[in-house]
């Protein structure tokens, strides 16, 4: 629309401001000296240098690694297996399982996270560490399967079967043809887990029991209580910290094309 | 040396690596903790509550007939308004910056689209954070409004109506930049230059040309956008109050502080509803435009 540029150029402008104007806010308060107020009273580090201080804060870290590290992997192997298997299913029954697979990306994750916690006080399962790890599988795994058969669809068959004519076993055709072909899906769906992982608040919060409180558990009731700016400081932490991953992730993604 | 008999065609391999069977473990593991938890809330919302927070498992209707009651019946009704209200104002937004991004010079777009999804990365409570800082009483738009004299006291926009909104949107408006960018991408330029060209108002020219030919990017975004808007918790709970709760609030209530899980149960399967409604209508009007695009 030649003429209307100024006009789409401007709410374009506008929808960016929208999208920064906040976290740039965020970020600056983080350096604020004030205690209560959001009054500037002069720049400090002393709130990110409490963050290393908070005990609990570091325990939820810690927490939140290990339940990341642990569905990631879980994730990673169940997904990879799936799509794997799917690969040799009849076409139908691989779309059965596809929708079947997008479900638990379109429900609302509130209703994921009650019916995990019914199921596990059904099972008399005492909610912890390890429900909130079977739960961050649970999300994972579509993710997992949908990345590394989106990279397994490009493979040409004609090399695989190279590979067999040459006398390897199926074994040997997996590990020498479709696991280096499928190396980048597989490191993207591994970093992609793992975030997801690290920043769900939703099944975690229904599933995890008392002393089992991880990173986002910790933010929110940080946020809930909003006593202390120390939450500003770790909140800019964690958007820096994300941004880089992300950047990183895509220079990745560059170098494997 | 592998041996090959060439004489004869190799015999069909039938290891464990070439069967579906790989799948089993994780279909399991879907079934066993993804299908069986939402069959157990189903069923669930069909027994009723004991005294002391318990089940009775006898079949009744009763909680969905409680949702009837206006008081469940306004939460309903203020979630779909919210998130209607959310998907429209993201269009509005969208529309505009998916249409530049997808006009601007080629090198530039990756760059662009990168800067609309990167707070999507980053995490929500920490997004939705940073909205309570903004909107507070003596956060920055009252301080701005404030001191250029546009208003005498500061203005109550945290725990508001507006807030939600306002945090629905800034959260999912990445999900309808996308799905119109890649509509507007492939949106022929010349057609809109012979739309100008026969002196087309700009009115026209945006609903007979444009938007008719970048429908299933305008429905894509909005399906994207309406599903996480009216299933979100974090949103409502952090800037709303609570007058502002939204279905998810609902069943977290129930849930933990009531404790009346059939109840809780029979609201998810509501929204359960309402979710998989949106996407029906996607998908058919999805294959609407295949089968559009096949007559053709």
């Amino acid at each position: 629309m030649r003429r209307g540029s100024t006009g789409l150029s401007l709410v374009s402008g506008l929808a960016m401001l929208f999208l920064y104007g906040p976290i740039l806010v965020l970020v600056l308060y983080s350096f604020n000296a004030a205690h209560l107020s959001t009054a500037w009273r002069g720049t400090t580090l002393k709130w990110y240098a409490a963050l290393w201080h908070d005990e609990a804060l570091l325990a939820a870290t810690a927490n939140s690694l290990l339940i990341a590290v642990i569905s990631t992997l879980g994730a990673t192997v169940l997904g990879g297996l799936m799509a794997l298997g799917m690969e040799r299913m009849p076409l139908r029954r691989q779309q059965i399982i596809e929708s079947g697979l997008a479900l638990p990306l379109v429900i609302p994750e509130v209703m994921m996270g009650v019916a995990l916690m019914l199921l596990f006080v059904t099972l008399k399962m005492p909610l912890g560490l390890t429900t909130v790890m079977l739960g961050h599988i649970v999300f994972n795994i579509p993710l997992v399967t949908i990345m590394i058969r989106a990279r397994l669809r490009k493979l040409d068959p004609a090399l695989r079967e190279a590979a067999a004519d040459l006398g390897a076993d199926s074994w040997q055709v997996f590990r020498h043809v479709t696991l280096p072909f499928l190396r980048p899906a597989i490191w993207g769906a591994v970093l992609v887990a793992f975030t997801v992982s690290l920043d769900d608040f939703l099944v975690t919060f229904f599933t995890a029991g008392p002393g089992a409180t991880t990173l986002p558990l910790k933010v929110y009731s940080m946020i809930k209580s909003g006593v202390t700016p120390e939450i500003n400081a770790l909140s800019a932490l964690l958007l820096v910290i994300s941004m880089a991953c992300v950047a990183v992730s895509l220079h990745l993604q560059r170098r494997e094309v | 040396m592998p041996s090959h008999d060439l004489s004869s065609p190799p015999a069909p391999r039938r290891s464990i690596c070439r069967s579906g069977w790989l799948a089993a473990p994780g279909l399991l593991w879907m079934g066993l903790f993804f299908l069986a938890p939402l069959a157990l809330v189903f069923a669930i919302s069909f027994a009723s509550r004991g005294t002391y927070g318990g089940i009775i498992w006898e079949f009744t209707a009763t909680n969905y007939l409680d949702l009837l009651h206006p008081l469940y019946g306004k939460i309903l009704g203020q979630s779909l308004w919210y998130a209607t209200l959310t998907t429209a104002i993201c269009f509005v937004l969208g529309f505009p910056l998916a249409y530049t991004i997808a006009r601007s010079p080629a090198r530039w777009q990756p760059v662009l689209l990168l800067l609309v999804m990167l707070p999507f990365w980053t995490n929500f409570l920490v997004r939705t954070y940073a909205w309570m800082i903004v909107l507070r009483q003596d956060g920055l738009v009252n301080g701005l409004l404030l001191s250029l004299g546009i208003v005498a006291a500061p203005l109550e926009l945290l725990y508001t109506p507006t807030a939600v909104v306002i945090g629905l949107v800034y959260g999912y408006l990445p999900f309808m930049v996308l799905p119109l960018y890649v509509a507007v991408e492939r949106l022929d330029p010349l057609l809109v230059e012979a739309a100008w060209d026969l002196y087309a108002s700009r009115w026209a020219v945006f609903t007979r040309v444009v938007v008719p030919l970048t429908m299933p990017g305008i429905v894509g975004g909005c399906v994207l956008v309406f599903i996480p808007s009216i299933g979100s918790f974090i949103t409502p709970d952090l800037l709303g109050g609570a007058r502002s709760m939204m279905i998810g609030n609902l069943i977290q209530h129930e849930y933990l502080v009531v404790r009346d899980w059939p109840l809780g149960s029979a609201v998810s399967f509501v929204l359960m509803a309402i979710v998989m409604a949106a996407v029906a209508l996607y998908y058919r009007h999805a294959a609407r435009t295949a089968e559009a695009l096949e007559g053709r």
